[in-house]
């Protein structure tokens, strides 16, 4: 049934390929009658899912002779995953509901990327899960570069070129794995089993994680992230920050993180005061933290600060990943749950509700446009996302960089300290940004003396009812998160118990023991 | 030996040859008619010959047979042979509709000569056959080279490939000579057990080195692969084609073939920290350069034929390392690549010649909003350069992790070419972004303001697609050629 969330997708792509090139209308409502079903699909599985399970979805031989299956499967942190998947490719549809160029081409290349997303999330053979994860890379490629805006090929060919060469890497570790254990299969539950010498687990997991991590937006390899958000079209920055960097933190999770725990141990002796990769990764989450933050307090382009607040929150699903503590990788899942549909939330407002309007994205111009009052409804929502990205009680960040920042204060408390900063920072440039953009005073830019009459407001398209939808749809997930996240931690809890993550957590009891 | 065990085991080539001189005389019957015409009549019985080639292979049953040792049949060779053909049916295909010769009898009779030499190559296992079957393929694809006679560029291609070629024929025939010097045999089993427990002689080094050289130029491997670029830009577009396909696979089929059976016991080892003296480091050394050499030479091209003819180069580094794996996976793993290779290389050269037809230059810029003129063509041509550049799931991911897989199993130590892999990869990153360039140029930018759809040949378009489908086919599910791979080698 699951596995029906990646057909509904490449067979939509696959119709809209061949309808006729003047519909456009025909093409949006194919679009988002596929991208429903497919969050219909992953809601109703999510709902009767049995928290510890893992769901056997599809399993057949693909390649005997290499021992490869064409192995699907779901625990509770795929479901979680595949369940932002549907959400965010739903409202990405709903807002660029504008697009009018090439209409059935965009929407074509958007559900190839979205079936090539649930295939990641829901592959239980690690080679079917790297078939998907670079399908996923040309649809990127081609959304940027043609609907995109400011150095658009520049910002496409980089992510490419990053996002493959982080699959080089991921390629050479699952490869290298593969003929180690030589038990000629791919399967995450066996080779998750198999003791790997901890010689090779020491290199190899640097090599895997840092290969996911490119995609998840890694300091310092996170450069592609800024100029590939600004560059993409609205819908494509949404699914960009919303699902595709969790590709790369689920991989960390899944594949290194499983495969090879003991590439956390700590080295003989340590370098540069670092003992051991662990070290090394929080350190980098962390840094990612605050730099981002830094970095988008002083951004001039409204997209911009957007895209480095992504870095700075997706540091927080690495530091809670390298916690090693159930409630820090548990709140490092629910933060790439919070962070898909609050991003996405973010880069809908700037993207959609205010660049297609104003036409700028400079938040010098926006300033003196009173957009408050042009466009009160954007404002709303963006002062709601803003308030959720700050991690406000009551919305899905809180929640997760809350647990984070408890299970990294048990793991290293100074890394936790430097986190709690960055927060501080990320409530410093949403608030510069929320002034700036929307609450801007109208009369600077007149002379003080022949202030008698305000400026003209811009005239402005009204909200329309796609976004409205979108945005209802965002906030409402992110608030119903953050009131009750009970909805998600049930099935994401129980996951680390699964015997996917058994090794990591009895070398890390064997460690603890000595 | 037995003439008449012979003979039969020869009945394709004769086949074939026979098609090529039915292809003269009905040119020389139809001199008056137009050249597509008998383009057409010509392509037809070509094809005819080819396929009827392949039928007998296919009923000629599954008996493994040797003749002596100067012709050999097996199930592997039976398939490689049927692959080789199919290419020239593919080849004369993409041809029918071009319009660079008059001398049409000649053009396609060639073709098929060339075909002979590859089907025959693939056959042998003695020097002898070797060197005359590596020959008569050269010749033929020299003069393929050659045949668009109002293009300076062709002949001036052609110059070149036939002096680098002769040059390396030479060293070919040296190597071969120090090896029935060092064993008074011809057969490779025999050169094998007579060498058996000398260990690495120093005019047996000599061979080898010779043999590389010789079979390193045959498939463009650097530092070999000077002649590429201008072959691939020079020749006719068909001629190009058949260089990157039919001649690639027999040629690395033939090089696997002829290391690990005729080099058996010094084979040495490329292990990281772990050099040995052999042919498998030396072949290490050609493949790490052609990897390098290739992709960053392809970066820098304007002209999508010379991106081709580097990215050959690279793809020449990554099947180089399949042959210097010598296990039974990486053999099937080689195959497997260089026949997926092939395919998608004559799709590309299709789609160059169509853009060739439309604009008279095949610049990346003339490719700019080919998706708007011939939105087929360009989708065909996106699966070749993706499958070229390694994407799930085309043929051409699977055909690299394949072999790369099989290099980490081999040897004694597993992941000793760790190194080569690592490098391979890189390569096939950097890859990626040249063939991007193409795709960019053909679905994001405009094409020449007021320039019509173009109308191509149904034909073409069909056997794009169909080129595009195998690519696709053989990438979802490799088992189908595998199968084939696999069993017929183990």
């Amino acid at each position: 049934m699951l596995a029906w969330t990646i057909y509904i997708s490449f067979l939509g792509a696959l119709v809209l390929a061949f309808l006729p090139k003047t519909n456009a209308r025909a093409a949006r409502i194919t679009a988002l009658i596929a991208a429903t079903a497919g969050l219909a699909v992953a809601l109703a599985q999510f709902i009767r899912f049995h928290p510890g399970d893992i769901l056997e979805v599809a399993r057949v031989p693909w390649i005997p002779t290499l021992g490869i299956e064409y192995h699907l499967g779901a625990d509770g942190i795929s479901l979680t995953l595949v369940l932002l998947t549907g959400l965010a490719s739903v409202a990405g549809i709903l807002f660029s509901w504008n697009i009018e160029y090439r209409t059935k081409e965009f929407f074509a290349c958007y559900l190839a990327l979205i079936g090539g997303v649930y295939g990641v999330f829901l592959s239980f053979d690690l080679f079917l899960l790297f078939v998907f994860y670079e399908i996923a890379i040309i649809p990127k490629y081609f959304l940027i570069a043609i609907w995109g805006s400011t150095r658009r090929e520049y910002g496409a060919m980089k992510l490419a070129l990053y996002s493959f060469t982080g699959s080089a890497m991921v390629l050479a570790g699952l490869i290298c794995a593969y003929v180690l254990a030589g038990a000629n299969t791919f399967d995450l539950m066996a080779l998750s089993r198999h003791p790997f010498p901890p010689g090779f687990q020491m290199w190899a997991f640097p090599l895997v994680f840092l290969g996911f991590g490119i995609l998840a937006g890694i300091w310092p390899l996170h450069t592609w992230a800024p100029t590939g958000h600004v560059a993409a079209p609205t819908a494509a920055s949404m699914l960009l920050a919303g699902v595709v960097m969790k590709l790369g933190a689920y991989g960390c999770l899944r594949v290194a993180m499983t495969l090879f725990p003991q590439g956390l141990d700590a080295w003989s002796s340590p370098i540069l005061g670092f003992g051991s990769w662990r070290d090394v990764l929080a350190a980098l989450a962390v840094i990612g933290i605050i730099y981002g933050a830094m970095v988008a307090l002083v951004q001039q382009a409204f997209k911009f600060v957007i895209g480095y607040s992504s870095v700075s929150h997706m540091g927080f699903v690495l530091l809670g990943m390298m916690t090693l503590n159930q409630i820090g990788l548990s709140g490092s899942v629910l933060q790439m749950f919070s962070h898909g549909i609050i991003a996405g939330l973010l880069f809908a407002v700037v993207g959609r509700m205010v660049y297609d309007r104003a036409h700028t994205r400079d938040l010098g111009k926006l300033e003196k446009m009173g957009l408050h009052r042009v466009i009160p409804f954007a404002a709303v929502t963006f002062v709601i996302a803003g308030a959720a990205s700050m991690g406000l009680p009551g919305f899905s960040g809180f929640v997760a960089e809350l647990q984070v920042l408890i299970g990294a204060w048990q793991a290293f408390p100074t890394m936790a300290v430097l986190a709690g900063f960055g927060i501080l920072v990320g409530v410093a440039y949403t608030w510069r940004a929320i002034q700036k953009a929307f609450f801007g005073d109208t009369n600077a830019a007149q002379p003080a003396s022949a202030g008698a009459d305000p400026a003209p407001l811009p005239r402005m398209d009204p909200i329309s009812i796609p976004e409205r939808l979108g945005a209802a749809l965002l906030i409402g997930v992110s608030l119903l998160v953050g009131i009750y996240p009970h909805v998600l931690l049930r099935v994401i809890v129980p996951s680390f118990d699964s015997p996917l993550f058994a090794r990591l957590f009895e070398w890390l009891r064997q460690r603890g023991a000595q | 030996m037995n003439y008449g065990e012979t003979f039969r085991l020869c009945i394709p080539e004769i086949i074939v040859v026979v098609a090529a001189l039915l292809v003269l005389l009905a040119d020389f019957t139809l001199r008056g008619l137009e050249v597509r015409i008998r383009f057409w009549i010509c392509g037809l019985v070509a094809s005819a010959g080819c396929v009827a080639a392949i039928a007998w292979i296919l009923l000629a049953g599954d008996s493994a047979a040797t003749s002596g040792g100067m012709v050999v049949s097996d199930a592997l060779v039976r398939f490689i042979q049927m692959a080789l053909l199919a290419f020239t049916v593919f080849t004369i295909l993409v041809s029918l509709e071009s319009e660079f010769t008059g001398h049409v009898g000649e053009y396609v009779t060639l073709i098929l000569l060339g075909a002979v030499g590859m089907i025959f190559l693939a056959a042998s296992e003695d020097l002898l056959t070797v060197f005359l079957s590596l020959e008569l393929t050269s010749l033929s694809l020299y003069i393929l080279t050659a045949f668009n006679k109002r293009s300076i560029r062709s002949a001036e291609a052609a110059l070149k490939y036939f002096l680098f070629g002769g040059m390396s024929a030479a060293f070919t025939l040296f190597g071969f000579s120090l090896l029935y010097g060092l064993s008074g045999q011809t057969n490779l089993h025999g050169i094998a057990a007579a060498l058996a427990g000398q260990g690495l002689d120093p005019l047996l080094a000599v061979a080898i080195v010779m043999v590389v050289i010789g079979f390193g130029f045959k498939v463009a491997a650097a530092p070999f692969h000077l002649w590429a670029p201008d072959a691939y830009q020079g020749a006719p577009t068909p001629s190009a084609a058949f260089i990157a396909s039919g001649s690639k696979l027999a040629s690395f089929f033939i090089f696997a073939k002829f290391m690990a059976i005729g080099f058996a016991g010094v084979e040495g080892s490329g292990a990281f920290q772990a050099f040995a003296p052999g042919w498998v480091p030396v072949i290490a050394a050609v493949a790490a350069l052609s990897i390098v050499a290739g992709n960053l030479g392809a970066i820098v091209q304007s002209s999508v034929r010379r991106l081709l003819a580097y990215s050959a180069i690279a793809h020449a580094g990554y099947m180089l390392i399949g042959v210097m794996s010598h296990n039974q996976d990486s053999l099937a793993a080689l195959l497997y690549y260089a026949i997926t290779y092939g395919l998608t290389v004559l799709g590309a050269f299709g789609v160059v010649a169509i853009v060739e037809r439309g604009t008279g230059e095949e610049q990346l810029s003339s490719f700019a909003g080919l998706s708007r003129r011939a939105p087929i063509v360009s989708f065909c041509m996106l699966i070749f350069m993706l499958s070229l550049a390694g994407i799930p799931p085309l043929a051409g991911f699977f055909g690299k992790f394949y072999v790369f897989a099989s290099a980490l199993k081999s040897g004694a130590s597993h992941l000793g070419l760790l190194w080569l892999v690592l490098l391979a990869l890189g390569g096939s990153a950097v890859s990626l972004y040249y063939y991007l360039q193409v795709l960019k140029q053909i679905y994001l930018s405009e094409p020449p303001p007021g320039s019509p759809a173009w109308t191509v040949p149904a034909l073409t378009q069909i056997v794009l697609c169909i080129l595009a489908g195998l690519i696709l086919l053989f990438g979802c599910a490799p088992e189908l050629l595998l199968r084939h791979l696999v069993l017929a080698g183990g």
